[in-house]
């Protein structure tokens, strides 16, 4: 497809999407990855997201959306721009990952899959992801924050509301 | 950023540049990067299997299969392509060591991949990183132009008639694209569902071509083998189970930390010299040795378990995937039970029915117990579901699920039995998990 004139997404990501199809053997090897990055771009999986990336790939609406239910960090409304995601499997549970959560909730006022009124936040209770050794750790998108106790919750949440409001001025 | 520790008995081999820039490829190559891959280059497939087979390396992904063995199997020739898969999905709990090798040393995973594929005649390897790892697959892409730059990857890389191509991948979130065939469905862009076996992979593997799928950390080791020997590396370690590895100490430790340190080493020393002891002076109550799957292991069975395959094994456990999670005695097993068995319960794919019904009756099960609802027979109940989900499924998750289970009741059947009739919990803290 012509990327200028069609497409819902950046000229840069739909220029990206172009190349990747043809990166592979198989053109749906793309798909995973292809509806992250749209999900990145675009918030979550909107109709017209998997209308156009089934387009792309060549194969029907149905079949994307079979692949994409599969996936836990896909997701088909939207949620905050900052997404935080607790983890409290069992070593981030072992050192404290439900009082951490429970901070988040109450400082945030939302709950899991929650998201804040103002579609700043949204609130998630995750599985592992990978920082063990340096649990409780969180994620917000794709940010690590490890080492955590409920003290640094409101420091970490002004970060995000600083960086919101320095790309609002901008 | 991920804290880097350092203990006086570690052996670094695969970690030893981790910390040093080694991401950035002049560094690298400072460090004598991609010495390995020359060569290899130059000595060819066989020399390179021998090398592997005599450093018995085993899978680090937690299965310790041996890695030139595996190779070994791949046929010479082949109608299809063939492909050398390394899987970046780390998912386990209690396992993060993946995490340091992409974020400190790139250029090593992509070695590895490059020897793989001249040791098999492949000419494309994929890198698959889980869809969390973002800044990681980042780190890994720049790595990979980085190479391309410099012609160490390509048509005729390092300037020979032979071509190895790298293609990067994310995930999008699930623990079961871990399992080899899941992994390369989801890489074929379809639901990460394991495929039935065999035909395995080093026959009919991605795109139905003859397919070396290997753990990230267990290719990050493939250039360390190569440089110092096979039989040197195998040295390090303790028979049969070559080299060191990459530990992640985790939970009520007073250090945790991911600590190479050479197999075979003794766990209650990594516990109590390596990791510093239990936290908070309080007293160690039980570990799991190698991630959430493997069973829990009690004070006095570690007295002399060295942390190998055929040791732990014989412990009746698993060396798993390295990951030690240490649980002091102020935690109540029904609910660490709880937690593990919600995340298998979450994670199973739903194809088959022992681990789709068994996971999730056995979700409800303790929820109900450790609320204080259960009743005597449910323990047993508890137990003849998990023992029912062992051997019956397609891929390892239902085993996954079911062995740390068996362990937490037969180990711990009188702290099962001390919440029974209504009592509160003995440890009563949180009582309700969040339906993830």
């Amino acid at each position: 497809m012509s990327p200028e004139t069609m497409s819902i997404f950046s000229p840069k990501l739909a220029a990206r999407f172009d190349a990747l199809v043809e990166k592979y053997p198989l053109r749906r090897s793309a798909l995973v990855p292809m509806l992250l990055y749209a999900q990145d771009e675009i918030g979550y999986l909107s109709d017209a997201v998997i209308a156009e990336i089934a387009d792309r790939i060549g194969i029907t609406e149905l079949d994307v959306r079979n692949v994409a239910t599969y996936y836990s960090m896909l997701r088909f409304k939207p949620a905050g721009k900052y997404n935080v995601q607790v983890c409290t499997n069992i070593s981030c549970m072992l050192r404290g990952a439900y009082d951490l959560f429970e901070r988040f909730q109450d400082e945030l006022g939302i709950g899991h899959k929650g998201v804040t009124a103002d579609g700043l936040f949204s609130l998630e209770e995750v599985e592992c992801i990978g920082a063990c050794c340096w649990a409780p750790a969180i994620q917000v998108n794709y940010d690590f924050h490890d080492d955590l106790t409920p003290q640094h919750v409101t420091g970490i949440l002004e970060t995000y509301r600083g960086r919101a409001l320095a790309e609002g001025k901008m | 950023m991920p804290r880097l520790v350092s203990h006086p008995d570690e052996v670094k081999v695969v970690s030893k540049r981790f910390g040093m820039g080694a991401a950035n490829i002049d560094r690298y190559l400072e460090l004598g990067g991609y010495d390995a891959t020359k060569k290899c280059l130059a000595q060819g497939p066989e020399w390179i299997i021998d090398e592997m087979k005599a450093s018995s390396l085993r899978g680090r992904g937690g299965a310790g299969f041996p890695t030139g063995l595996k190779w070994s199997f791949v046929p010479k020739q082949s109608a299809k392509p063939k492909y050398v898969l390394v899987n970046g999905d780390e998912s386990e709990p209690g396992t993060c060591k993946d995490h340091l090798i992409f974020l400190h040393d790139p250029h090593a995973v992509i070695e590895g991949t490059i020897i793989a594929g001249l040791a098999i005649g492949a000419k494309t390897g994929f890198i698959y990183l889980r869809g969390e790892y973002r800044y990681l697959l980042e780190i890994m892409e720049k790595a990979v132009a980085d190479a391309y730059a410099k012609g160490f990857l390509g048509k005729h890389i390092f300037g020979s008639d032979i071509e190895f191509q790298i293609i990067t991948q994310s995930g999008a979130g699930a623990y079961e694209v871990g399992e080899e065939s899941a992994l390369m469905e989801s890489l074929e862009g379809k639901r990460g569902v394991p495929r039935i076996k065999p035909p395995f992979p080093a026959v009919v593997g991605l795109y139905g071509g003859p397919t070396v799928i290997n753990n990230a950390e267990t290719i990050a080791t493939v250039p360390h083998v190569i440089d110092m020997g096979g039989a040197a590396f195998a040295a390090i370690g303790s028979p049969r189970n070559g080299g060191t590895r990459l530990f992640g100490l985790s939970g009520h430790v007073a250090r945790p930390g991911v600590y190479e340190l050479p197999m075979g080493y003794n766990l209650k020393k990594m516990i109590y010299e390596v990791g510093g002891g239990i936290r908070g002076g309080r007293k160690l109550k039980a570990v799991v040795p190698g991630g959430s799957s493997t069973p829990v292991l009690l004070p006095e069975e570690i007295e002399n378990l060295g942390m190998d395959f055929d040791q732990v094994g014989k412990a009746g456990s698993m060396l798993g995937s390295g990951g030690v999670v240490v649980i002091d005695d102020q935690t109540c097993i029904v609910e660490f039970a709880l937690r593990t068995i919600s995340f298998y319960q979450h994670e199973s794919c739903g194809w088959c029915i022992p681990c789709r019904e068994g996971t999730d009756w056995l979700k409800k099960s303790l929820t109900r117990f450790h609320a204080g609802y259960g009743v005597a027979k449910d323990i047993d109940n508890i137990q003849y579901l998990a023992e029912n989900m062992l051997g019956r499924t397609f891929c390892p998750l239902g085993d996954a699920a079911a062995m740390p289970t068996l362990g937490f009741v037969k180990k711990f059947r009188k702290e099962f039995e001390e919440h029974l009739n209504g009592k509160p919990c003995p440890f009563a803290k949180h009582v309700e998990l969040a339906v993830i």
